[in-house]
């Protein structure tokens, strides 16, 4: 009797259990599909000359064909209206790397000085740069135009590359700071003894205990170059100075002529690519920053 | 080698006085412990002597030339942290390495050197591994072989045994003792481990909150404590205190104090008469008291508070008046609570210290 009993608990238990799964995933799948829908709309877009719903009507690559000389073809006109993709795409390139290795450099300075000496005022400078990270960048739109203006940056990708830099060192050196913070004293301390300088200390020893600290820094300083949108929108106007959100942005919205929907796709495509392999790429890192904790390689 | 000599040494930091007035030399060659409880300053001075620490006040002669303002990398030291401090991102052979890379030695010479002081210290398999791979002692001898590779004048430990489990402590206690002992470096070894000083050291330098209490051999820390500070903190059983008084009748001296009628010898009396001080505090050692049943006057009476079975001996607790004393009995020693017991001790054990000052009077 009670065997009978206690198989009827367990085939309960599993149905529960069974139940419990089917509503969570129902309830993923609901919120996950749009998102999934529209980057499965994206590339089909691009390699389709016209998509009813989500079936395209022809496959073609011809989307893809500006990029045999990065000019974007409008139909029905002969210039061009948009400039260089490969032009606009460097840029991109160039704007995210900057802004990754001058976080790097002054994060690290930064947050070795503020985590090794005691000076005055030192935990109100914590507590501001805390309340800088939290801080709505684009609050400053207005103030940052007439500065940059006035200091002759308009319009040029240094103005921008000094805002983005500026309004993320707060996280930057909160981060490198928490990473000093767990190499410990008698690190440097033996290093002195074995004969090195407070410089070579610092850059033989104490930097490569952190090397998973200036990845995160970097990492995350490149991303926020690369998918910058707003600083440059409002401080470039020169088309020669265009990154890759601008150009997306420009497409999107018609902004000279009509472009297919298609062209659209391919550059929103390639503008995502190089997100997608840094992340491939960089997620070891960032797993062993997450499980292994600060300092440790 | 090097003779370490320090003057007057203060170190201040802010308000807080680590080190007061120290006065110490080690000799080329010895083996010298700091000894003390946390804080007692025993780190902060071997920092010092390392030149990590500048001194506020006083000198540091290595072989009469003062170093106060030489950096750590000139002076030829080694140095053990009690963490090991090993260089997490580099193999077993670049850590060791790393100081004969700085100073910029050819690489055969490197590889030579740092392979002799593995063979050493038997860690040769371990040189491609990385710190994080290797065990306690493991990773204790890794340090001790960084230390060891440029042939130092001046060897400082400090507490490298401590995070090393019981057993492996016992065995690298006479491990380090014997490779200095071979190798004849001039150590200084920060513990507050009295049992680790008193077994490895040359001679033991008692610190308590900055300021020297004592230096001496282990021998005489231990015989001839010079006040109560170092009495209680040298042994094991610590030594047992009792707060006492002389009273003189007729020609012969009584220490007399709760459950305390002690006959004290003529000389031993009259010491304690002309250095003036009344209020006293009799010190003797667990392992100098003998439980006996028959009390006479050489002895303390006391009742049987608790028996402490070691294997080997007996720790047992007896109550004097308010005091708890501790007493070393032989294996197999039996009682039961409550048991009146006549505590003997011999003269020549007994420590008599001032209580206000705390010195010894004898």
């Amino acid at each position: 009797m009670d065997e009978w009993y206690s198989l009827r608990k367990l085939k309960l238990a599993r149905i529960k259990r069974f139940l419990s799964a089917f509503v969570l995933y129902s309830i993923l799948i609901l919120l996950t599909m749009p998102i999934v829908l529209m980057y499965l709309m994206l590339f089909l877009q691009s390699i389709s000359d016209e998509l009813i719903g989500l079936i395209p009507r022809r496959l073609t690559l011809e989307n893809w064909y500006f990029l045999a000389n990065g000019y974007i073809k409008v139909p029905g006109t002969a210039g061009t209206y948009y400039p260089n993709f490969y032009l606009v795409a460097f840029n991109t390139f160039l704007l995210a790397i900057t802004v990754g290795c001058l976080e790097v450099l002054l994060a690290s300075l930064a947050g070795y000085a503020i985590s090794r000496y005691k000076f005055k005022g030192r935990s109100q400078l914590l507590a501001l740069i805390l309340i800088l990270h939290s801080f709505p960048g684009i609050t400053l739109l207005i103030a940052l135009f007439y500065v940059l203006n006035m200091i002759g940056l308009y319009d040029t990708l240094i103005g921008v590359l000094i805002v983005k830099v500026a309004l993320d060192l707060p996280l930057g050196i909160w981060i490198m700071k928490g990473f000093f913070d767990g190499v410990s004293w008698d690190i440097e301390m033996s290093a002195l003894v074995d004969g090195c300088n407070r410089l070579q200390a610092w850059w033989k020893v104490v930097l490569p205990s952190v090397r998973n600290g200036l990845m995160a820094v970097l990492i995350f300083g490149f991303l926020s170059g690369w998918s910058e949108f707003i600083y440059v929108l409002t401080f470039i106007s020169s088309q020669k100075y265009w990154t890759l959100s601008m150009l997306v942005k420009a497409l999107t919205s018609e902004e000279f002529v009509y472009v297919s929907p298609g062209v659209t796709a391919v550059a929103a495509v390639l503008y995502m690519i190089p997100v997608v392999l840094f992340f491939l790429f960089a997620q070891k890192y960032l797993l062993r920053i997450q499980i292994a904790g600060k300092g440790a390689l | 080698m090097v003779k370490v000599k320090l003057v007057d040494l203060h170190k201040y930091f802010g308000k807080v006085k680590a080190v007061v007035g120290l006065n110490l030399t080690i000799d080329d060659g010895e083996f010298v412990a700091l000894l003390g409880p946390s804080g007692c300053g025993k780190t902060t001075t071997l920092l010092m002597i390392a030149g990590i620490y500048k001194p506020t006040k006083g000198y540091i002669y290595f072989d009469d030339v003062i170093v106060n303002d030489l950096p750590p990398k000139d002076r030829n030291i080694g140095m053990v942290f009690q963490s090991y401090a090993l260089y997490p991102h580099m193999t077993v052979f670049d850590n060791i390495a790393f100081p004969l890379k700085l100073r910029k030695e050819p690489k055969q010479e490197i590889r030579k050197k740092v392979r002799e002081v593995a063979e050493l210290l038997q860690i040769s398999e371990l040189l491609d591994r990385k710190p994080g791979q290797l065990s306690g002692g493991q990773q204790q001898r890794v340090a001790l072989a960084r230390a060891l590779v440029k042939e130092p004048n001046l060897f400082l430990m400090d507490e490298p045994l401590s995070n090393l489990d019981a057993k492996l402590r016992v065995t690298m206690r006479a491990e380090l003792k014997r490779l200095q002992k071979q190798l004849g470096i001039t150590t200084i070894y920060v513990t507050h481990d009295q049992v680790e000083a008193m077994t490895m050291a040359d001679r033991i330098a008692i610190l308590n909150k900055g300021i020297l209490q004592q230096v001496g051999r282990p021998e005489e820390l231990y015989d001839k404590p010079a006040n109560l500070f170092v009495a209680g903190f040298i042994g094991s059983p610590p030594m047992n205190f009792v707060e006492c008084s002389l009273n003189q009748k007729g020609d012969d001296y009584f220490l007399e104090g709760e459950g305390i009628n002690l006959k004290v010898n003529r000389e031993i009396g009259k010491i304690i008469v002309s250095s003036g001080v009344s209020e006293l505090i009799l010190g003797v050692r667990p392992e100098d008291l003998e439980i006996g049943r028959a009390p006479d006057t050489q002895s303390i009476t006391g009742e049987v508070y608790v028996l402490e079975p070691l294997g080997r001996d007996v720790i047992v607790n007896v109550k004097v008046g308010n005091n708890m004393l501790k007493v070393l009995a032989p294996q197999g020693f039996k009682a039961s609570p409550g048991e009146k017991v006549a505590l003997k001790l011999k003269m020549e054990r007994m420590h008599i210290f001032d209580k206000r000052s705390g010195k010894a009077i004898v």
